[in-house]
């Protein structure tokens, strides 16, 4: 069987089953009691579903078109099963819900509280994760370059910017909130101080990666030190630039909700997990927990998406 | 070059050896940490004052500004206490504790150590077989990377809880819940600077390996690997340093009764600074130390595999 055909008649027969054994978990007389054949239903399952993922992932796709679709349907297709295991598993074996609740009571609740979650939204991204982004990474960048042009203040900035960058920033939390107070300025200056310096030490280290044999022939154009940077200095850097930014777009995040724990207005993302964790409501947890991770993924995604297109030349894109 | 060093060799002694200072890191970098701590004297004063003249007003006694210079650095809970306070803080927790009590700083950063490393050792062994199998199985490549990335983005200290009540439920309690909070964060620099550093190798490389007719397990252990080291070590790094991250957050919500993190929260209950600052401090030590001791592990390595410093 050629894989094109393997992969379109198991993945939509996996789907089906699936289908079949979510509708069956779910009536009364099967919920917290499947037996053994249910169990062995979705060893079945799992087994189909495996099979012609393997199989859609080596499909050779003609145009460039299709090669998207498949590239982006195989992760959507590999995740979707793992919420069906999770979903199937803990309605079918009944675990407690304050243990793990079933994604559809994590759905059913996210739908439901719609105007919290956006409220806890605009307090914890909107306002202290972005801005302490913003904030953070421009001002290791502008650092980075003024180190850079001296090099006195880079030999005795980078080995402290190094040290920071391995410290648990995170600790500052409680002080910044003794500082700045409850509301997202205390958690933005979190994020600040959590972004300024991987973002100083890699724009640095970026900075300093472009070759003898490419200076020398900027040189020999006599180009200047203005030149020099933005033609070739700043390119070459720019996949130690983007590194930071990633890094960061998980940091700042982090930063945010556990800066939250230390003291908040009674709203935001790191406030609503902490009390609904208190009163048992992990429904409500999961809820914010997969706004977070939207979120989180979007910002990643989004900071990815413009590496690709601004470093295309770096031998890891080139296959 | 040559007529460089000559002209070195020939230039009276005392001035080479400032030349040489002037160029190492040591002077510049003790002059920014000069000026840091000299800030931090003036910041200390400046946020202090409000407060001290305020206690001054209210025990009605009028004090010349230089006795409340000196208080400002004196205070027992200070907006931002001075070093010497944080340093005497760290000798009377440290030094003139004895290990095992409580209120030794030694026995919580012991508490939180033991959970980083544990942490650490299963994050990285997680971390490079995760690589591993991306580079080589595509179905995973396609399938597993996006998830790897999202699961980044799930905030650690929401998850905590979480895990210390489903571990606690079947049994697991201590120093085991805390170390997977950390594993769970410092797996993914090392995926994901593993793979970075296993696809380095570019096709040039690559086409002379084929042209050997080396297998993929030799090109896995002759190219990829070596090429993928320093990446690794970039990326245990970080781990090692967000390991401790993991351990110290992890012990904020799950009420623990020891390590740094419960120092920090104690400390922030009952708005005593100077601990805060002196946890900190030790956290700060233990960073460093464990991110000397990788790069340690990487020089013993390099120097195994014949790397030339660059």
């Amino acid at each position: 069987m050629s894989t094109a055909l393997r992969a379109t008649i198991l993945i939509p027969l996996a789907a089906l089953g699936c289908l079949a054994a979510l509708i069956m978990v779910h009536r009364p007389t099967m919920a917290g009691q499947a037996g053994l054949g249910f169990w062995a239903l979705v060893a079945v399952l799992w087994l189909l579903a495996g099979i012609g993922l393997s199989a859609l992932s080596h499909l050779r796709a003609s145009s460039p078109a299709a090669r998207r679709a498949v590239g982006l349907s195989v992760p959507i297709l590999f995740g979707a099963f793992l919420f069906f295991l999770w979903e199937v598993i803990v309605v079918g074996a009944g675990v407690p819900s304050v243990l793990m609740p079933a994604p559809s009571a994590i759905a059913g609740r996210f739908m439901g509280s719609l105007p919290t979650l956006r409220e806890d939204f605009i307090q914890t991204f909107v306002k202290s994760v972005l801005s302490g982004y913003v904030m953070g990474c421009l001002s290791g960048f502008l650092v980075a370059i003024i180190a850079d042009r001296i090099p006195f203040l880079r030999r005795g900035l980078l080995p402290l910017g190094n040290f920071v960058s391995a410290l648990p920033v995170i600790g500052i939390a409680p002080i910044m909130v003794m500082w700045f107070g409850f509301d997202w300025h205390s958690k933005a200056a979190v994020v600040v101080v959590m972004t300024f310096f991987p973002m100083l030490v890699n724009t640095v280290a970026g900075l300093a990666a472009a070759g003898r044999q490419e200076r020398d022939l900027m040189h020999s154009y006599a180009a200047g030190y203005w030149t020099t940077l933005v033609k070739l200095r700043l390119p070459v850097a720019l996949p130690f630039i983007f590194n930071a930014l990633k890094i960061n777009s998980t940091l700042a995040l982090i930063g945010a909700i556990v800066a939250e724990f230390f003291g908040t207005p009674i709203v935001g993302m790191g406030f609503r997990i902490s009390i609904e964790v208190a009163r048992m409501a992990l429904d409500m947890v999961w809820a914010e927990i997969a706004l977070a991770a939207i979120a989180g993924s979007a910002f990643y995604g989004l900071i990815a998406l413009i590496e690709r297109a601004a470093t295309f030349w770096h031998p890891s894109y080139r296959t | 070059m040559t007529i460089d060093t000559l002209s070195l060799g020939m230039r009276p002694a005392p001035s080479r050896k400032a030349a040489r200072l002037w160029q190492g890191s040591a002077v510049p970098v003790l002059t920014v940490i000069l000026v840091i701590v000299a800030l931090w004297y003036a910041a200390a004063v400046a946020m202090n004052w409000q407060g001290v003249s305020d206690a001054f007003a209210r025990a009605g006694e009028q004090r010349s500004t230089s006795e409340i210079f000196l208080a400002t650095l004196e205070q027992e809970r200070p907006m931002l206490p001075a070093p010497h306070q944080i340093l005497v803080e760290l000798k009377k927790t440290v030094i003139d504790t004895p290990i095992t009590s409580r209120r030794s700083l030694l026995f919580h950063a012991w508490v939180t150590l033991s959970s980083t490393l544990l942490g650490f050792a299963l994050g990285s062994l997680l971390g490079i077989v995760l690589a591993v199998l991306i580079v080589h199985v595509k179905t995973l490549e396609r399938s597993l990377m996006p998830w790897i990335i999202s699961s980044q983005t799930i905030p650690i200290l929401a998850i905590a809880p979480i895990i210390i009540v489903v571990l606690g439920s079947i049994g697991i309690t201590g120093l085991f819940p805390k170390a997977i909070i950390s594993a769970y964060l410092c797996f993914f620099p090392i995926t994901i600077s593993m793979v970075k550093g296993l696809t380095s190798p570019d096709l040039l490389q690559r086409d002379l390996m084929r042209t050997y007719s080396a297998s993929s397990a030799q090109v896995f252990w002759k190219l990829r690997l070596p090429a993928s080291l320093s990446y690794l070590f970039a990326g245990l790094k970080v781990a090692i340093a967000i390991s401790l991250v993991g351990a110290i957050v992890g012990e904020l919500p799950t009420g623990a009764q020891a390590g740094l993190g419960a120092r920090l929260l104690a400390g922030s209950y009952y708005g005593q600074t100077i601990q805060i600052w002196a946890a900190l401090f030790a956290a700060a030590a233990l960073a460093s130390i464990l991110v000397a001791a990788v790069g340690l592990a990487e020089r013993f390595v390099n120097r195994r595999m014949g790397v030339r410093s660059a």
